[in-house]
């Protein structure tokens, strides 16, 4: 890491101070999303650990990335309630800035970056760096956005650079470079949606050891994945979604991938065959 | 690692590369397109385009829609589209002109012109951003409305403003500077620098364009897209009352159609300036060059003995040559395309 984190100025949203010690870094409480008719989350009840990695998994369409936008402050509940280090949010304070302030990352499944927007815009696109009147300090972010690529992403020599736009990227490069704003901006929860989405063997070691750097320096994760393989590896605990309900509550070391595998298929299954999966 | 990346020869290189290079200087293409027009009509017109007159007259008469060019530029690189500046046009013009001629307060008149310029915006703006209707429709709507309001307001007369003359107000803004450069072109040019900056350099602008290439990534970066909307349309409702006060200062004169013939000319400038129809980008210097290009082809084609009727057909031809232009400058593989299309057909 760069070792400048940047002083945020804390708190503002619900008077969590980001230093003070707390048990969880986010609890969602009885959370319900509704759009229209359908019913995206019911009742979540969700606690995560300060230094705890959390996988989320769940079918299509069973609501993961619909939670992750209530936490991160994209997507304000129907109902329910938030704490961030154990302090109650106020939904009408609570943004996407105000997660950012309250040192929350997020890796969207996709869409989170600009496609005809170069790369230092990306990187700071929410937070710019800007003088008193708004205006981007654009050599600062410039140079900063450089040294992501070099540093944290290890785009050296691959003709990238803080000018190119997204569209000259693939896919994995794309995603590279959202991980890569993640591990500059140092949160102290990280939410992973699908980071894996597109990634070569090895970039997705890279994602894995990303997340294994957030369990060793102390933080938080959530962390979205299909690859049952790969979360169940890495996670302190598996929350399993179904139709917007958490249907189980997984600590690592109680199921093995087997088990798990059969439990998620039995989950949709006729009863006699759940049963014969158990 | 970098060698084993096979880049097809139909993409650009990522960097470097002389065109790549010359790419990346904002608007060179229409620069280039003004030159050689400029150059054209010296050409043919010697006698008309050496002299000063006639430059004197294009930055007496294009100020209005440049600034409006402007305007759009913001627009259109947020993904949006205002069809209703025209209406503005007549709607402030009347503020201003009403004013003007009953009360003799003429800055208050150009204040009120303004604001009425950013009401009509903030409504438009209300209308896409809370309503949710497509900007395309409500400003076809707000269009007629406003344009119609001026008409029944001023019952449709025309106002004569001559006791503008020796103001202040008309010295600052349509005045002549040194007797030989038009105040107003100083205005534009002036906004053009400012714009320039609030896109490329402002928070504001880069929340535009990111608003413009893709909404919902703008909004999971914690942008407020609905009020940065809503601001947008208010800025262009801004500058079309700008714009309405430089035409109606500089023709000392009012009348409720005043800007029904900007529509077109004012939105073929920003394309031809090269900012894309699809949001995400905007090129103001190419808006600046591309105004006063739309701007001198009507009166320079007519200067150089080419029958009026002509106008049209060439202004056609120019804005798709700079378009067709743009578009290779920044996707040179299009070349292999188009000639590999023309090569099967033929
Ligand atoms: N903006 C929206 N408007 C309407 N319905 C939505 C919206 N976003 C999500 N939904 C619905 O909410 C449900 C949950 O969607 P969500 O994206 O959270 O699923 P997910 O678990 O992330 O699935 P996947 O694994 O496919 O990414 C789906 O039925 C989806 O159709
Ligand atoms: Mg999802």
């Amino acid at each position: 890491m760069t070792g400048e984190t940047t002083s945020h100025p804390a708190g503002a949203a619900a008077g969590a101070d980001p230093g003070r010690g707390y048990t969880h870094i986010v609890r969602a409480q009885r959370i319900s999303v509704s759009f229209g008719n359908i019913r995206a989350l019911s009742d979540i009840d969700l606690a995560i650990g300060r230094n705890e990695i959390v996988g989320l998994i769940g079918d299509n369409g069973a609501g993961k990335s619909t939670l992750t936008k209530v936490l991160t402050g994209v997507l304000r509940p129907t109902s329910g309630r938030l704490f961030i280090r154990d302090q109650p949010i106020d939904w009408n304070q609570y943004s996407v800035r105000a997660a950012h302030r309250l040192r929350f990352e997020t890796v969207y499944q996709e869409k989170s970056l600009g496609e005809k927007q170069p790369l230092w815009r990306n990187f700071f696109v929410g937070r710019q760096i800007t003088n008193r009147w708004g205006f981007i300090k654009v050599r600062e972010e410039r140079r900063i956005a450089d040294e992501i690529l070099k540093r944290h992403i290890g785009f050296r020599g691959v003709g990238i650079d803080a000018d190119s736009t997204v569209s000259q990227l693939s896919g994995g490069e794309r995603q590279g470079i959202a991980i890569g704003r993640a591990m500059y901006f140092d949160s102290d929860l990280i939410l992973l949606d699908e980071p894996t989405v597109a990634l070569a063997v090895k970039e997705v070691q890279k994602v894995l050891d990303f997340v294994r750097s957030i369990k060793r320096s102390g933080r938080a994760c959530i962390y979205i994945e299909h690859n049952l393989a790969h979360v169940h590896a890495l996670a302190d605990r598996l929350v399993v979604l179904d139709r917007g309900r958490i249907v189980a509550d997984i600590p690592a070391g109680t199921m093995s991938l087997e088990e798990l595998t059969r439990f998620l298929i039995g989950l949709h299954a006729p009863a006699g065959a759940a049963g014969a999966a158990q | 690692m970098s060698d084993a990346r096979a880049v097809p020869t139909a993409l650009p290189p990522r960097h470097g590369g002389l065109w790549s290079r010359l790419a990346r200087i904002e608007g060179l293409p229409i620069v280039v397109v003004f030159f050689v027009l400029v150059g054209a009509f010296v050409y043919f017109a010697p006698e008309v385009f050496l002299r000063w007159p006639i430059y004197f007259s294009f930055l007496t008469t294009i100020p209005p829609m440049l600034v409006l060019a402007l305007g759009l530029t913001l627009v259109i690189a947020a993904g949006e589209i205002d069809l209703s500046f025209p209406s503005v046009l007549a709607f402030s013009g009347f503020l201003f002109a009403w004013t003007v001629r009953h009360t003799g307060l003429d800055w208050p008149a150009a204040a009120l012109a303004l604001a009425g310029g950013a009401l009509v915006g903030a409504v438009n703006g209300v209308l896409v951003a809370v309503v949710g209707i497509p900007s395309i429709i409500v400003t076809i709507g707000t269009q007629f409305f406003w344009g119609g309001i001026a008409v029944v307001l001023s019952g449709g007369l025309s106002y004569s403003l001559q006791r503008l003359d020796h103001t202040l107000l008309a010295g600052i803004f349509t005045g002549n500077l040194f007797g030989v450069l038009p105040m107003q072109s100083l205005w534009a040019a002036a906004l053009a620098v400012f714009v320039w900056f609030l896109l490329n350099r402002h928070r504001f602008g880069e929340h535009l364009l990111f608003i413009g290439d893709n909404r919902e990534v703008a909004r999971v970066a914690g942008i407020n897209v609905r009020r940065e909307v809503i601001k947008l349309f208010t800025l262009m409702g801004l500058f079309a009352g700008f714009g309405a006060i430089l035409l109606t200062m500089e023709n000392r004169n009012f009348f409720s159609t005043q800007g029904g013939g900007y529509l077109l000319p004012a939105l073929a400038a920003v394309f031809i300036g090269g900012t894309s129809v699809f949001g995400g980008s905007g090129k103001v210097v190419g808006s600046f060059f591309g105004a006063y290009i739309i701007g001198m082809l009507d009166a320079g084609i007519v200067a150089t003995g080419v029958a009026g009727f002509w106008v049209q057909v060439i202004v056609g031809i120019v804005f798709v040559v700079a378009v067709v232009f743009h578009l290779l400058m920044e996707h040179p593989g299009r070349f292999i395309t188009i000639a590999r299309f023309f090569r099967r057909s033929s």
